[in-house]
């Protein structure tokens, strides 16, 4: 008989989380033998980078537009973020083929994959609001050519890219805060499931 | 010339961007060079020995 211990959410919650993810799962010692090969450093590649520009993107919000564009610290710093972006896709697109080419959904990993391809579009998301939030002519051009595009499409009302406020806060706060939970959760998926085995490896 | 100069004398990019166009694909120079390392990297990742693999025990 259960007691009103047992029934309580945070027993429940404690117990369930235990067993789907007991600690030596979320932090192994080790990983088999055939993630010693470069095409499964891409993922956290994309982890650091994303840790990179978390980082510079909190120094650029702390100092605001006038310092990014008006001191050599500030270029320097504004050039880390745009620059471990980059990094960011790079690693990203090159993880995003190989696990592609694997067939990463493999063995109960659906929800790893799928997490994973809605993270793509946040960042992609993320990317662009970033590209119109830098307070220059090269932002007003590309807000100007994308108003035209996400006009076609009938979303320009509730997202309008000429709204130089709503871009920022979309890039610093709503954008942000998702890309960390899903990524968050994409690793802990990569967690319970494991790193999808080469195709020789299961047959 | 500093460095910052040298470095803009190797990469001037103060012109007007190069694009490729082929049928109705447009993309620009540093967009198809991008892409480009991308492939390369992808190739060199899946052929490129993994330093102390040898070392390591099967299945762990």
């Amino acid at each position: 008989m259960s007691t009103e211990i047992d029934r309580q959410w945070t027993t429940r919650l404690r117990k369930t989380v235990v067993e789907k993810l007991p600690p030596d799962k979320l932090l192994p010692d080790t990983q088999p033998a055939y993630v010693a090969s470069w095409i499964y450093v891409f993922g956290v590649t994309t982890l650091a980078a994303l840790a990179i520009v978390i980082l510079t993107g909190c120094v650029l919000a702390m100092k605001g537009p006038l310092w990014w564009h008006l001191s050599g610290t500030g270029h320097f710093v504004n050039s880390l973020h745009l620059w471990s972006v980059e990094i960011f896709f790079f690693a990203m697109v090159i993880h995003l083929w190989g696990k592609y080419f694997m067939a990463a959904w493999r063995g109960g990993r659906q929800l790893t994959w799928v997490t994973g391809v809605v993270l793509f579009l946040t960042s992609v998301g993320a990317g662009f609001t970033g590209y119109v939030s830098q307070t220059n002519y090269d932002s007003q051009w590309i807000s100007t050519q994308a108003k035209d595009g996400i006009n076609a499409t009938g979303g320009g009302a509730i997202f309008n890219v000429l709204n130089l406020g709503q871009m920022l806060m979309w890039h610093i706060v709503l954008l942000p805060l998702a890309a960390v939970a899903l990524t968050a959760v994409h690793v802990i998926y990569v967690r319970i499931k494991g790193v999808v085995p080469p195709f020789e490896e299961v047959k | 010339m500093g460095l910052t100069g040298l470095l803009g004398a190797v990469f001037n990019l103060d012109h007007v961007g190069k694009y490729i166009h082929w049928g109705f694909i447009q993309l620009s120079v540093s967009n198809a060079i991008v892409i480009g390392l991308m492939i390369v990297t992808f190739i060199s990742a899946l052929f490129l020995p993994f330093p102390g693999r040898r070392n390591r025990k099967e299945g762990k």
